[in-house]
């Protein structure tokens, strides 16, 4: 069961351990980790899972997609190392993630 | 003390199903502003989705003509999140007007990307987390003196009292407009969503024109005192100052001023009535809240749902596509129905009641989906929120004491009057 950890804006942690398979969204807002709203429930629709992936990972979890780059777009504060939460899936080569989380969700 | 709308509703409910029912499938026309007057057209969609969800309607006021309606939940995500497909360019309500005419403005919610992200993003950082923190104690203040100012043992209009005074004064703190005339905000938004060919009572379209000049002339003066200043955090001097947008012209200038005007106003206006006047019809959800205040927090956006202050948006089809089984044509006109999709069982459950603890409560249409969601929706959140957690500090009872009014629109979809009485 890969573990992932959230490092909110204010600096407080909270990690949670998810069945593989399970998106990063879904990680946060099933374990009710503040920060992280979901309110499309994972479509790639409102761009309110938005995270920051710590540059350990970013080779690790992929590429945008098209979708998600056109959604980045719209959140407050976008950089090179955004991602929506809900298009990344957890597996175990991903055990271990760290993600920090913007001020707020949009 | 018995709601007594809630009996009448039942028996013209019935009958109003039973209509929706008898008319040939082809004849259904959701935008008929007469359904939004009545509050009939849930029945109408509640067919469409059952039968024909993806439907060629046909309105009789010229300039809507034909358009397909989108009334399932998850037809109108795809639409929404498929602007490739689906264009915002020819504008996002259901009226045609002829080329050049004055009454269509550029904004860039009828804008598709490059164009629209750019001027998005212009916008966007007005909305941004600090500044929402920084206007809190403001909103705060605000409402508490206009709900403390309130009458009571006396009937009045919760519309213009609460609604108009509370979200006049917001967007007058967006635009850092001068508050002695912030009842102008009001009026010019009433002159943008106006249109004489569904509500006969509306200005001409000359004299609205006029009226949008005037705001023009306004905005602009306060533009040129902005723009030979420092950047603030104010709407205009953003708009002045930021590089994509700081060369905007004058029609584009009012057609942005108008769709932030519109977009912070009568939407969240009528969520404020709307959100009353269900509490109201529902009292086991007041009893709820009541019992338990930090419900507040997904009491909002059931508001939000329920009132769906924007019935519809339009788009039009750039390609020959498919959509829910049929065939639509390039440059083919369709309106997502929100207010459809938010009452589609098959996506929200038991979407007919009004539910003040749901466990996904966002997951409602009203501030659309897409790169065009809403940009200010966590504002209009903020503001709702804070006016219901000082409601529930100091009145025990709100009383509705009669019917509301409904706007005549099939777009803007609010009340001008709900006649509310505050006993001391």
């Amino acid at each position: 069961m890969p573990k992932v950890t959230f490092i909110a804006f204010t600096g407080s942690v909270h990690t949670v351990e998810v069945p593989a398979g399970t998106t990063l969204m879904r990680a946060a807002t099933d374990n009710r980790v503040p920060g992280i709203d979901g309110d499309c429930g994972g479509n790639c629709a409102c761009a309110t899972c938005h995270v920051y992936i710590d540059p350990d990972w970013s080779d690790r979890v992929g590429a945008r997609g098209a979708t998600e780059d056109d959604m980045l777009n719209i959140v407050a504060e976008p950089r090179g190392n955004s991602r929506l939460a809900c298009q990344i899936t957890l597996t175990d080569a991903l055990n271990g993630l760290i993600v920090s989380l913007p001020e707020a969700q949009h | 003390m018995k709601p007594i709308a809630l009996v009448e509703s039942a028996t013209t409910g019935a009958a109003a199903r039973a209509r929706a029912a008898a008319l040939p499938l082809a004849e259904l026309n959701p935008a008929d502003p007469q359904g939004f007057v009545d509050d009939t057209v849930g029945y109408v969609f509640e067919r469409l989705r059952r039968e024909d969800p993806v439907h060629r309607s046909h309105s009789p006021i010229p300039g809507i003509d034909t358009y397909w309606s989108v009334t399932r939940y998850r037809d109108i995500m795809q639409v929404d999140t498929s602007h490739g497909i689906y264009s915002s360019e020819d504008g996002i309500t259901l009226m045609d007007f002829p080329p050049g005419d004055e009454q269509k403005l550029p904004m860039f919610i009828a804008m598709d990307p490059p164009k629209h992200d750019e001027q998005r993003k212009a916008v966007g950082p007005i909305v941004a987390p600090a500044n929402l923190n920084n206007w809190q104690g403001l909103i705060r203040e605000r409402t508490v003196r206009v709900l403390d100012g309130l009458p009571r043992d006396e009937t009045f209009n919760w519309v213009d009292k609460v609604s108009i005074e509370l979200t006049t004064y917001m967007l007058a703190t967006l635009f850092d407009f001068p508050l002695q005339d912030r009842r102008l905000l009001t009026h010019w938004s009433d002159m943008a969503t106006s249109n004489k060919l569904t509500n006969p009572d509306a200005p001409e379209p000359e004299v609205r024109m006029a009226e949008l000049r005037k705001m023009l002339e306004y905005f602009t003066r306060l533009w040129n005192e902005r723009i030979n200043a420092p950047p603030r955090t104010d709407l205009v001097s953003m708009l002045a100052h930021g590089p994509a947008t700081k060369n905007m012209g004058s029609t584009e200038y009012m057609g942005n001023l108008i769709l932030l005007i519109v977009g912070g106003n009568d939407t969240t206006r009528n969520s404020m009535t709307g959100g009353l006047l269900a509490l109201h019809e529902h009292p086991q959800e007041m009893s709820k809240l009541r019992a338990n205040p930090a419900l507040v927090d997904s009491l909002v956006p059931e508001i939000i749902r329920w009132q769906t202050p924007l019935a519809y948006m339009r788009r039009s089809a750039l390609v020959d596509t498919e959509l829910g089984g049929k065939q639509i044509r390039k440059g083919d006109k369709l309106a997502m129905w929100y207010l459809s999709g938010n009452r589609d069982e098959s996506a929200i459950p038991d979407p007919n009641r009004f539910i003040i603890d749901r466990e996904r409560p966002r997951q409602h249409l009203s501030f659309g989906f897409g790169i065009h969601r809403c940009v200010g929706n966590r504002l209009a959140e903020l503001q709702l929120k804070i006016l219901w957690e000082e409601i529930l500090r100091r009145f025990e009872v709100i009383e509705v004491v009669g019917k509301p009014t409904r706007i005549r629109s099939a777009f803007v979809r609010g009340f001008s009057d709900l006649p509310v009485r505050i006993p001391s």
